[in-house]
């Protein structure tokens, strides 16, 4: 068929070739698998529960990868088919699940246990831009916490990285919206998951007791690497 | 409600004992429900104590103190709900009071879209409608469980009445017919509701996450389910139409009225006398 066909014909220029459409790129699609965490579940007790990190883990963030898979696949489909409009259909489901894969992705590698470094302050460069753009690490975490706290509905509030600006900015998205939705030039350093899923079956609905508490296993470690790769 | 009335009460959900439905349309004057609950576990096996404690106790309530302390003392202080709701959805630019406003009325209504030993069918008009305007039972659950399964984030899934009328300043339908009016399946994200879309709400499910979270964890296809099968007040839904219609018939009536004394004042004023451009009958092109 069709796809079997795009396996074997690579297409470097962007020259209309006889086949016409039928003809794509040699990718075969590239389906996605959830991360292990680098930590046992319990591993952030009892600032995070065993019990949410392991529903977080296995059931949300499986979730958004099989759907996502789901939508590219659809995607690949529809493509292949020339079917514009169900193209744009999929958007919403392709950014809500791969939004959610990519959120998820980053928010393991933002906690780590006590004993690994988690809650930590940030040393070298990160730390001295937080001074710098927010007086301290206190005055961030007060700002975050209020942004979270704040936030109607689901979504992330993260500290991130203008690229371009060379600046720290604290931002929320809504549902599973990337940070790079804020702006094409924002890097994610850190991002915390005010969705309720994240911290209801502990903290039930006393949102600000759980941004409170999680700065104590945030690994600044990982923050402080992708801040200094993206400074460079 | 009495002018320049002061808090909005925190009422106590109908679904937490056997009662009548109060009150259940837009004019509704009171939301207070004067009777104490018995007890919260009313719904017990299919929505548990627990999550009634912290749904009805803690969200709910936190959304009237809040609204209360936001309009105690400004003109929206003494507003009737809906119209602190109409008022603050600012066409869709959101004023701060929306979300504990809106958040309030939807709980109501969720509360009261519920009742122990609930499920079964709809019945009388809200079948026959139903029936008309998805084809089936089957079909209608199967909408609203999508709908329900499908709103992404925080948000609600509705059964509404939409009555087919032109938003426009002084057009109507010039011939309304019960056809124009349907029953919809809609959803909503956050705290927004139907009434924003001056659509008259008949049914609602609450898929916020604390909604389902502490009894069925991840799983809020079952929490649908079980919603539709075990929960689900038709009474209720079946006496939400009735108001509908009557509202929709309301309406129509009085703008024939308002048309009707237009067309009567168009008549008895003098002719408008109209002068034409001189250069009007001249052609366009040079």
């Amino acid at each position: 068929m069709a796809l079997s066909l795009c396996n074997l014909v690579s297409r470097n220029s962007l020259a209309p070739l006889p086949i016409g459409r039928l003809l794509l790129s040699t990718r075969g699609l590239q389906t996605f698998s959830l991360p292990d965490l680098p930590y046992d579940y319990g591993a952030l007790e009892p600032t995070i529960s065993g019990e949410i990190m392991m529903l977080h883990h296995q059931k949300h963030h499986q979730t958004y990868v099989t759907n996502y898979n789901k939508a590219l696949e659809q995607l690949d489909d529809a493509m292949n088919r020339g079917d514009p409009s169900t193209v744009v259909k999929l958007q919403s489901a392709l950014k809500f699940n791969g939004g959610g894969h990519i959120n998820h992705s980053i928010f393991w590698k933002n906690l780590a246990p006590v004993n690994e470094g988690g809650g930590e302050p940030p040393r070298g460069s990160l730390g001295w831009a937080i001074d710098t753009d927010f007086g301290s690490l206190e005055s961030l975490k007060q700002k975050m916490n209020a942004e979270g706290a704040a936030l109607q509905g689901s979504g992330w509030v993260w500290l991130g990285v203008d690229k371009e600006l060379k600046r720290l900015v604290v931002e929320t998205t809504a549902n599973q919206d990337p940070l790079v939705t804020k702006g094409p030039s924002l890097v994610p350093l850190i991002g915390l998951d005010v969705w309720e899923h994240a911290y209801y079956l502990q903290y039930k609905n006393v949102k600000p007791d759980y941004l409170n508490n999680i700065w104590k296993v945030i690994n600044w470690k990982y923050a402080s690497n992708v801040y200094e790769k993206e400074s460079a | 409600m009495a002018a320049g009335s002061t808090a909005i009460n925190f009422s106590t959900p109908c679904a937490l004992f056997p009662c009548q439905p109060l009150s259940l349309g837009f004019s509704r004057s009171s939301f207070h429900r004067h009777q104490a609950a018995k007890n919260q576990n009313a719904l017990e096996p299919h929505m548990s104590q627990e999550t009634l404690s912290y749904h009805w106790g803690k969200h709910h309530r936190g959304y009237v103190e809040n609204l209360n302390k936001q309009i105690t003392g400004t003109e929206l202080d003494g507003m009737l709900l809906e119209d602190i709701i109409f008022l603050t959805y600012n066409r869709g630019d959101i004023l701060p009071p929306f979300n504990n406003a809106a958040q309030i009325w939807n709980h109501e209504f969720f509360w009261e879209s519920m009742k122990p030993d609930g499920g079964g069918k709809p019945t009388g008009d809200l079948l026959e409608l139903i029936k008309r305007d998805f084809g089936s039972i089957d079909t209608f659950m199967e909408e609203f469980r999508a709908a329900a399964s499908t709103q992404f984030g925080s948000g609600w899934a509705w059964l509404a009445y939409k009555a087919n009328r032109l938003d426009v300043g002084n057009a109507v339908n010039p011939s309304p017919a019960d056809e124009d009016k349907k029953l919809v399946v809609v959803k909503s994200p956050n705290a927004v509701n139907p009434l924003v879309w001056d659509y008259y709400p008949l049914l609602v499910i609450d898929v916020w996450e604390h909604a389902y979270i502490l009894d069925f964890e991840a799983r809020r296809a079952d929490y649908i389910s079980i919603f539709m099968e075990k929960l689900v007040s038709w009474e209720a839904v079946g006496s939400r139409l009735e108001m509908a219609k009557a509202q929709a018939a309301e309406r129509e009536s009085e703008e024939r009225r308002r048309q009707e004394e237009e067309e009567k004042n168009a008549g008895d004023a003098e002719a408008v006398e109209m002068y034409l451009d001189s250069n009007s009958d001249e052609p366009e092109a040079d």
